[in-house]
């Protein structure tokens, strides 16, 4: 659409500018004056430039969270995209009672506080009480999440895929939606095999909206701090210290406020880069198409 | 009818590995902690409301859902507010700086809240708002304005600009279009929208927890803190669990028909 240019229409914009800017750039502004600071207590801050910066970059328990998060973050991707599109080639085609039942029970998970959901796995875990621990347990499965570093990880990845396989499938489900009729019958002439169908008919309609749904587990799963606090507590000792939560306890827990302000910087730069990058990907995708 | 093909087999599959753990919540929030504790069952032997009586009689416990209810419900009030006449802005026109604009507010979206957790608790102390429904939900706002905006222009765009048009030379000023004719034409965008808002105001822990103490305490907050506090009572604990989620079921079966149809025009 082509659209008429208003200068004036930054009038409709200004409530949102100013909203977001007294939640998102004084805060910002905070973290950046914390950041280049030091202090003895008392409200006294002095200057020390870039110190906090090469000091964060240079931690070792930073280095050892991004690279933990970083592994997190590939092996969520790597189950639930997959997994996402296989549930959505399977939901019902038509409209009707299954269909709706299918969207319900499947959007459930998403709509779970996030603490709840740790809670939940908390409990489904435990090896006395839970049905996945005491299952396992039963089968002569060594498994404790609290003590075993593996065990950990698996449960905290079972639980990302539980919670957000959902939003997965809900996306490459509306891609399959608005593929036309027409291209399968067409296929169906063809006597085109099911996997061309997947690969030249449905792979390439549901590309915009793949490509959004990475988009969306990449910053969240980056992001991911409520489900592995409540679980593990970022435990067994730092197994499962994900950036977030180590940011946190810097922050809040030991009061570090230059450390923390500058490591929060870099943090929120990293998401931003890559996120700039798919969203540029995005919005070419859109101009090759109209 | 519903025949079970190979698909539906799969699709139940799926299900039981989505329900299972929800249903072993359940199944807890009706035993006693004795029970829970010494032996382990499919399902309750001694059925017992008792956990639910303790939520329902405690206002520390009731109080947090209210709380809860009341930040996300604002929430998503101020977000929808503030967005719907940025999101027509946005589909309608080029301005100075739209482009930037738009991408700096997505950038708000991808902000981790950690980063957000500490200088919020100082900025809202310091305009004593600390403890206030207003403080979390202008807080969720930081994520929830962009979303918003970014649906509803998705929605937006999707309305042909020569209706517009069509409105103003048959005499209408530019409000009575916008409430008379184009709201209702975008009534399903303003649903999602609004449903996305609500979830993650509902879902979120991390802001909720540091900006309330007493007075305004959310219901994750008192989940979390219970649970650290004296020995776990898990069958209470399990009980609040399976309240929160009621609300969000309920949301979902209101908007399941536009759910697909939002994520796919609002690209979220």
């Amino acid at each position: 659409m082509k659209k008429t240019q208003n200068q004036k229409a930054w009038f409709m914009v200004l409530p949102v500018l100013i909203l977001v800017a007294f939640s998102a750039i004084i805060p910002m502004m905070t973290v950046v004056n914390y950041s280049v600071q030091d202090t003895f207590g008392n409200n006294e801050f002095f200057w020390v430039g870039l110190e906090w910066f090469e000091e964060v970059l240079h931690s070792e328990r930073i280095h050892d969270a991004l690279w933990r998060q970083i592994l997190f973050t590939v092996i969520i991707l790597a189950i639930e995209i997959p997994l996402g599109i296989f549930m959505a080639l399977h939901m019902p085609k038509k409209n009707g009672l299954w269909t709706s039942i299918c969207l319900v029970v499947v959007a459930l998970p998403l709509l779970i506080p996030w603490n709840v959901v740790g809670t939940i796995w908390q409990i489904f875990g435990r090896i006395d009480i839970g049905l996945l621990g005491y299952t396992l347990d039963q089968l002569g499965i060594s498994y404790n999440y609290t003590q075993d570093t593996f065990d950990a990880w698996f449960t905290i990845i079972i639980m990302d895929v539980w919670h957000w396989t959902s939003l997965v499938l809900l996306l490459s489900y509306a891609g399959l939606r608005s593929i036309p009729d027409a291209y399968y019958q067409a296929a169906k002439i063809d006597q085109a095999s099911r996997w061309s169908v997947f690969r030249y008919i449905e792979l390439p309609k549901m590309k915009g909206v793949l490509i959004i749904a990475i988009l969306l587990r990449f910053m969240d799963s980056f992001m991911i701090y409520t489900e592995p606090f409540v679980v593990t507590g970022g435990g067994p000792g730092n197994a499962t210290t994900f950036l977030s939560i180590d940011l946190v306890k810097m922050a809040i827990g030991q009061f570090d406020l230059g450390p923390a302000a500058a490591f929060s910087l870099i943090y929120f730069l990293v998401i931003l880069l890559v996120s700039w990058v798919f969203y540029t990907t995005m919005v070419n995708m859109d101009k090759e198409n109209e | 009818m519903i025949k079970i093909n190979k698909s539906t087999f799969i699709m139940i599959l799926y299900f039981v590995f989505l329900l299972l753990p929800i249903y072993w919540l359940l199944n807890m929030s009706f035993k006693t902690n004795q029970e829970i504790l010494s032996t382990f069952s499919l399902w309750p032997s001694e059925f017992t409301f008792d956990n639910y009586i303790v939520i329902f009689s405690d206002p520390s416990w009731y109080g947090g859902y209210i709380n809860s209810i009341t930040y996300v419900v604002l929430n998503t009030i101020i977000s929808l507010a503030v967005a719907i006449p940025a999101a027509y802005a946005f589909s309608r026109y080029t301005f100075m700086g739209d482009k930037h604009l738009f991408f700096w507010l997505l950038t708000n979206r991808m902000a981790p809240p950690a980063v957000f957790a500490l200088p919020f608790f100082q900025l809202y102390s310091s305009v004593g708002l600390f403890d206030t429904h207003i403080a979390v939900a202008l807080a969720h706002t930081l994520f929830n304005v962009p979303l918003a905006v970014w649906i509803l222009e998705g929605f937006m765009r999707g309305v042909p600009k020569e209706i517009d048009e069509t409105a103003y030379i048959d005499g209408y000023t530019f409000f009575k279009f916008f409430g008379k004719i184009f709201m209702p034409l975008i009534a399903s965008g303003i649903g999602v929208a609004a449903f996305f808002c609500f979830m993650f105001s509902w879902v979120e822990l991390l802001l909720s927890r540091t900006l309330t103490s007493v007075d305004a305490k959310s219901i994750a907050a008192t989940m979390t803190r219970t649970a650290s506090a004296s020995g776990l009572d898990w069958g209470v604990l399990a009980a609040a669990g399976v309240l929160t989620i009621i609300p969000g079921a309920l949301v979902i079966y209101f908007v399941r028909n536009h759910i697909a149809k939002g994520f796919a025009l609002g690209r979220v």
